[in-house]
């Protein structure tokens, strides 16, 4: 074929007026937040000499409280487990009031929407100091940090994993007469639930790894060991609950990976 | 006297600012009657037979089910009237995850509200033997506990079947109930479904790309063809040479 004959499309396209603005706008953004959040080259270069400083006074890590280390890894979990676990039960019927052309109308949908996103909104850390608050310093109050930011994170793509299943078996459904709680009970739910699965994993994954900081402001867990860690410049302890914490959220991130490949294959 | 169990008049849809689906549809359909809805893609047959159902509201006009008139309707006697009719769809529409007993079980839902029929281990007996004796009609009894998504299509198909006619309807639509199958299936489905609904005294409005199917299985042919009824006649009134003029 002579190819001289035909002329061949352009690598790239020159941008819009619209879209050339666009660009601009965004590269003035972020050169404006590193501005903002203190860009320096000349600290970012004179800090590897510190860092190397901070883990050769780290290294190796400390083997003298690791019992007590390793119970206070467990409570960790505990909390993780049991608020991730309370949050995931209490997602769905959010979910389900959140879900649009599900259970109710285009209002209860927004309103518990919004709800959702302020909980989103709000970071664990903070939801945390509040329940030190309500509950005093202790597990307690993290169990109940994690519980609510689990429902904000499960309960708005427990809708999303809902509003996304197949309409056709809830049709056919809606076209015998069922009411619509049937059909969520019968065909929506079911339908989602290799999604639900994979989002209580996710959830569980950012329950453990939430859990592990929820210390350092007193609402239990390994996080208040790494604190005092670092206040007391015991900097080999802070590094055994650092590689701890690295250990077991790495450890619950492959398992969570394992079991979604198992029960819902690959894909997500 | 005959009794009429669909009644639409000067139905009229469109979506959005697209031109009308259809214009000013009249047709009535007798109890017992087995329709045929024909015509091109995009002639509205799908969003007929929805309208009929009232899954999707008309832009104008009016449908009388079983009687009653449509738009007059609450949530609750729509669902009332709802349980006297089924839907079969071209994808079988079946929950993917669930046993087919369970999926078969669901057909009693718009008569039987509540966990006991959202699946087969909690029914009651009576409704899971019915279930039963709806798969064996369809000849896969023996597959009752298999998960819906491991049949094949003409299993599935087999299955819709059954939740369709579970509750016994007395009017059944059917948008291409053999889309999806190979020629072989789609004919044994077909035949298997319009044995079991003349068996039944069915009212049943279908749909079919497959003229053979129309006019075979269809005691009256209603054409559809520029948002109009082009054919309204018993199906052994209509020639070849006009279906396929729907088609042109």
């Amino acid at each position: 074929m002579d190819s001289s004959a035909r002329t061949l499309p352009h690598r790239f396209n020159r941008p819009g007026g619209i879209g050339f603005v666009s660009y601009v706008i965004v590269a003035f953004a972020i050169l404006w937040s590193l501005e903002g959040a203190g860009w320096s080259v000349d600290r970012l270069l004179s800090s590897p000499p510190k860092l190397a400083d901070f883990f050769s006074r780290a290294w190796p890590p400390s083997t003298h409280n690791l019992e007590r280390l390793a119970w206070k890894m467990v409570e960790t979990l505990q909390i993780a487990v049991a608020g991730a676990a309370i949050g995931i039960v209490l997602s769905l019927p959010i979910a389900l009031l959140a879900a649009r052309g599900v259970l109710v109308g285009r209002g209860v949908n927004l309103v518990v929407r919004i709800i959702l996103g302020f909980i989103r909104a709000v970071p664990d850390l903070a939801w945390a100091l509040v329940f030190v608050v309500a509950v005093g310093l202790g597990p307690f109050a993290g169990m109940l940090a994690i519980a609510i930011d689990t429902i904000g994170f499960c309960g708005r793509f427990f809708a999303d994993d809902m509003e996304n299943t197949d309409p056709g078996p809830a049709e056919a459904l809606t076209a015998t007469g069922a009411r619509r709680i049937d059909i969520a009970a019968s065909a929506v739910i079911p339908a989602a639930l290799p999604a639900f699965v994979s989002t209580s994993l996710f959830g569980l994954e950012k329950a453990v790894r939430a859990s592990t900081i929820l210390g350092l402001v007193g609402a239990g867990g390994i996080g208040i060991e790494l604190k005092v860690g670092f206040d007391l410049f015991d900097y080999p302890t802070a590094m055994t609950v650092i590689l701890m914490i690295a250990v077991v959220v790495i450890g619950v991130e492959q398992i969570g990976a394992v079991l979604r490949q198992k029960i819902i294959g690959p894909g997500r | 006297m005959q009794v009429i169990d669909l009644q639409a008049n000067g139905l009229c849809k469109r979506f959005g600012k697209a031109a009308p689906v259809f214009l000013g549809l009249d047709f009535s359909i007798r109890q017992g009657d087995c329709v045929a809805l024909v015509g091109a893609n995009g002639t509205g047959k799908s969003t007929l037979l929805r309208c009929c159902l009232g899954l999707i509201a008309p832009d104008a006009g009016r449908i009388s089910l079983l009687g009653m008139t449509m738009a007059d309707l609450g949530p609750a006697a729509r669902r009332d009237l709802r349980a006297r009719t089924g839907l079969v769809g071209q994808k079988h529409n079946l929950v993917p995850r669930l046993s087919v007993l369970s999926n078969v079980i669901h057909g009693f839902l718009g008569r039987h509200s509540g966990p006991r029929y959202w699946v087969h281990s909690l029914a009651p007996a009576w409704a899971r033997a019915a279930a039963m004796t709806a798969l064996e009609k369809v000849g896969l009894a023996d597959l009752a506990l298999r998960r819906a998504d491991q049949l094949s299509g003409g299993q599935s198909q087999r299955v819709a079947i059954a939740r369709a006619l579970v509750c016994n309807p007395r009017f059944l639509v059917a948008d291409e109930p053999c889309a999806s199958l190979d020629p072989q299936a789609g004919e044994e489905v077909m035949a298997l479904f319009m044995t079991l609904v003349k068996r039944e005294g069915v009212t049943v409005l279908f749909t079919s790309h497959n003229v053979q199917h129309a006019l075979s299985y269809g005691d009256r042919i209603l054409g559809l063809q520029g948002g109009r009824i082009a054919i309204d006649a018993p199906s052994a009134d209509v020639t070849p040479l006009e279906m396929a003029k729907l088609y042109g």
